[in-house]
């Protein structure tokens, strides 16, 4: 039985910045309804990897194939449009807006209301409107947020803001999410709740790649891990047999450590 | 071809005080990130120094120019301690609207104290031009642009080879970097927008006796420093040098040979084809992000 | 801001004329109106999709010379060929100075929206400063300096009185305020559509934006020609009521005093604009009895400083605000409230 095609391809991706090299020769695959894990040592290159495979940066060399599509030149709204959403690393939400806005605003892709029709308050629009404004709440109720509709993102407390991130992700409708760094701020309570919740987003027929420090999230939600370090992948696979691996073990806690 | 080389010697002599004002804004422009909309204003406050020291005060010409351009500085110091210090962090928005409030209260003060009424300033030297073959410059221009190199050159050694200038520059590059090394940026913002303001008072100063002197001279003389900016890149010292004198032949040989009524005009045309075409500047070396 | 706001302050601006006879003031209030339009659209590019935009003013002239040309017919040589445009009525010439200065406002969205923050000011006065020089050199066209003149005012189809033509100062009050009703209009709906949405979320985090599928320049591009079709509407309007355009409607002041508008009133907001258009439109008469020109100018210049340093947002955030905490203050019946915040 052959190998369904990948939903994403990373194919010998390469970003430089000058002379420092970010990403080398990166490659590996995400098959629908997996969650792949992305992890490495700061500076390993993972979020270069996100912004090079969305559009935020071109490539050197290589290219993401996102159902066999190449997705290089490609600008980051064209990506999404696709179905490839990313959230960020540093916390990133509409500061000025509500939650209820926010979440609103990521629903953009689901409307398709134009100029004229703003205009001219067609009644298609107003009832598409309301279309959005139900599946806004949906997805508040959904991400646990739907307690405070009409806060101000920036008032909400840190880990709420990055759950508020993935509500937004979420509501652009995508079949691949990455997600960057998505439970850095969270405490422990809050990090498990998370991790319950990428359960129930794959169940909605969502693929996840994350990037992750936190090796509870990590270990607790992967298919596979993909490990990065200076750039390049060292290992890639189950969790339990990375974190067996020497070489990762090597990368994390430098030469001269011995194993846990 | 010998209006060629009068235009080509005419063009040497106003980029010569293009870049003072090119200069100054993009010091500014580049370490502080200020949209500075009084910049045309301290080339008028020079320019108007200069009458009241020379002309109602019957002082020196040369002294009354380096009071002019001490002035400049001072009114540049004022101003950033005064304005733009309290509201240090604000976004562009706040900044640019005290910048411009600034800008029209300079104005209307000046109107206010010297009236509308064109004024000229003596200049102490001769009228008969020097004639060289086939061209032929004043002395007082001649004058004007020795200065403006040696302002010029004199503002490179400050930035270059002294420890304010260096931490003007490590300012420049990366600001968080250098306030943990002990730059105390305040003063650095401070001087800076010192320098750029008596920089633009300078070329006012210096070309008060060779043009007239009236409130609004100002407004075109900052468009063209912020064009000159543009051409050269942001914070960009060589580069705004340069553009100046680019901005001058282009002005002097667009007015000379195409249109004089579209001089103004050329600079700004250049401007746009420059971010149309190479949005970092001529000159730039370093990508920019707007 | 409640739904009958917007109706309330139409009929109080409606009944204006029926009470204040002094038609200096009703003067006042129709530039002030035609400078509110301008506002009102700047605020689309300036306000809610956060672009600094200084060069309003050119869109403002660009809609007031093309109606101009447009009702007074012109001919002008282009590259050796001779174009003659006969005059054509007021509410045709109108409309092509809408266009025209929508076109403008394309052609300034594509080009300047390939740089941003502090280049793009600096491009958008250029623009305004590029267009000023033309409009005084080409004199064939347009006069330079000596003006378009005789500027025919405009004539509509009444109810009533039929094909009435605009004389007076009566009838040009309540076309302004119509048009600056419309203008209102069109723009609360923009701005409380998808569309608005996406301008928003642009001017707060573009990165953001582009992840979730918004196409920056697309928006950018919108919003410039809306907002520089309204200026040009506002440009036509001034060109039929003073009947008389020069160059100097390009001057950098203008813009500036748009901006001051704008922001004093409150940016991103949808009654910014109209009270911050009101407060610099009238305020100058007042100050006119009182002072010399300068001194106001020097009034101006410092309180839009101190309005900077104490209402950052404007007036209309803070009326707002107060407006807020009066209605969920304690001593006031108990309604539900947004939690927290504040």
């Amino acid at each position: 039985m052959s190998q369904p095609e990948a939903l994403l391809r990373i194919d010998g991706l390469s970003v430089h910045f000058g002379g420092l090299v970010a990403i080398s020769d990166m490659t590996f695959d995400v098959h629908e309804g997996e969650i792949v894990s992305l992890i490495g040592p700061n500076g390993a290159g993972k979020t270069t990897a996100f912004n090079a495979i969305t559009g935020y940066l071109q490539p050197n060399s290589g290219q993401s194939l996102y159902r066999g599509h190449s997705l290089n030149g490609l600008k980051p709204n064209q990506i999404a449009d696709l179905g490839v959403v990313r959230t960020f690393q540093k916390t990133s939400v509409f500061a000025g807006n509500t939650v209820f806005e926010n979440v609103l605003i990521g629903l953009h892709r689901r409307g398709s209301q134009s100029l004229a029709g703003a205009l001219l308050r067609l009644p298609e629009m107003r009832a598409e409107e309301r279309q959005l404004r139900e599946a806004a709440t949906e997805l508040l109720v959904f991400i646990g947020l739907d307690k405070r509709p009409d806060e101000f993102a920036s008032a909400l407390p840190y880990g709420e803001q990055r759950l508020l991130e993935v509500a937004v992700g979420l509501a652009a409708q995508p079949r691949l999410l990455l997600l960057d760094e998505p439970a850095s701020g969270m405490n422990p309570s809050e990090t498990q709740d998370f991790v319950n919740m990428v359960a129930r987003i794959r169940a909605r027929d969502v693929t996840i790649l994350l990037v992750e420090h936190d090796m509870r999230v990590v270990m607790g939600v992967s298919d596979r891990v993909v490990v990065l370090n200076q750039g390049k992948i060292i290992a890639q696979g189950a969790p339990a047999v990375i974190q067996r691996d020497p070489e990762v073990i090597r990368a994390y806690l430098g030469t001269g450590a011995s194993h846990a | 071809m010998d209006q060629f080389l009068q235009h080509v010697l005419n063009a040497l002599i106003l980029g010569g005080t293009y870049a003072l004002l090119g200069i100054g804004l993009t010091l500014i422009f580049g370490i502080m990130r200020v949209v500075n909309f009084t910049h045309g204003e301290l080339y008028t406050f020079g320019a108007y120094m200069l009458f009241m020291f020379v002309m109602s005060m019957g002082t020196n010409f040369f002294l009354g120019l380096v009071l002019a351009i001490v002035m400049g500085v001072l009114l540049g110091a004022l101003t950033e301690v005064v304005l733009l210090r309290p509201i240090r962090g604000a976004d562009i928005d706040t900044t640019m609207l005290v910048m411009i409030g600034a800008w029209i209260a300079m104005q209307s003060l000046e109107q206010f104290t010297w009236s509308g009424v064109a004024k000229s300033v003596n200049s102490p030297f001769p009228v008969d031009p020097l004639v060289i073959g086939p061209v032929s410059v004043s002395w007082g221009r001649i004058f004007v642009f020795a200065v403006a190199i040696l302002l010029i050159v004199g503002s490179h050694a400050l930035i270059h080879r002294t420890r304010l200038g260096k931490a003007m520059r490590a300012t420049f590059q990366d600001r968080e970097t250098a306030a943990l090394m002990g730059v105390k940026i305040n003063q650095i913002y401070t001087a800076t927008f010192a320098l750029g303001s008596g920089l633009a008072a300078a070329a006012g100063a210096l070309l008060a006796p060779v043009f007239v002197v009236y409130p609004t001279m100002g407004d075109a003389a900052a468009l063209k420093s912020f064009a000159i900016v543009i051409l050269g890149g942001l914070g960009n010292f060589w580069g705004a040098a340069m553009g100046g004198f680019i901005l001058a032949i282009v002005e002097e040989f667009g007015a000379g040979y195409i249109s004089s009524g579209y001089r103004d005009a050329m600079g700004f045309v250049l401007i746009i084809l420059v971010l149309i075409f190479k949005p970092t500047g001529l000159f730039a070396q370093k990508e920019r992000v707007g | 801001m409640s739904r009958y706001m917007p109706w309330l302050v139409l009929l109080i601006f409606a009944s204006v004329p029926l009470w204040m006879q002094d038609q200096y003031f009703l003067h006042i209030l129709i530039t002030s109106g035609i400078f509110i339009i301008a506002a009102i659209s700047l605020n689309l590019l300036l306000g809610y999709t956060g672009q600094l935009s200084l060069g309003h003013v050119a869109f403002f002239g660009i809609g007031a010379y093309a109606s101009a040309l447009g009702s007074l017919g012109f001919d002008v040589e282009i590259f050796g060929y001779i174009l003659v445009v006969e005059p054509k009525p007021v509410w045709l010439a109108f409309m092509f100075g809408i266009v025209a200065a929508g076109l403008a406002g394309w052609f300034i969205g594509k080009i300047s929206f390939k740089v941003r923050g502090a280049y793009f000011v600096i491009v958008t006065i250029s623009f305004a400063e590029v267009v000023r020089l033309v409009a005084l050199n080409w004199i064939d066209l347009t006069e330079g300096p000596m003006a378009l003149n005789n500027i025919p005012p405009v004539t509509l189809w009444l109810p009533g009185s039929g094909e009435t033509t605009f004389w007076r100062k009566l009838p040009n009050y309540y076309l302004v305020l119509v048009v600056a009703a419309i203008a209102f209009e069109l723009i609360r709906r923009i701005v409380q559509s998808r569309i608005g949405r996406a301008l928003v979320a642009l001017r707060e985090n573009e990165p953001l934006a582009m992840s979730v599928g918004i196409d920056v320049t697309r928006y950018l591009v919108i919003a410039t020609i809306v907002s520089a079709a309204i200026a040009g509407a506002a440009g036509g309007l001034y060109t039929h009521y003073v009947r008389i355009v020069d160059p100097d409607i390009f001057l950098f002041i203008y813009t500036v005093t748009m901006v001051i508008m704008v922001i004093v009133g409150g940016k991103g907001t949808l009654w910014g604009p109209v009270v911050g258009g009101l407060l610099f439109g009238i305020m100058p008469e007042f100050l006119r009895e009182v002072a010399a020109p300068e001194v106001q100018w020097i009034i101006y210049g410092v309180s839009m400083i101190l309005i900077v340093f104490f209402l950052p947002q404007g007036i209309m955030p803070a009326v707002s605000r107060v407006w807020r905490d009066f209605r969920y203050s304690p001593s006031a019946s108990a309604q539900t409230t947004k939690e927290g915040g504040g």
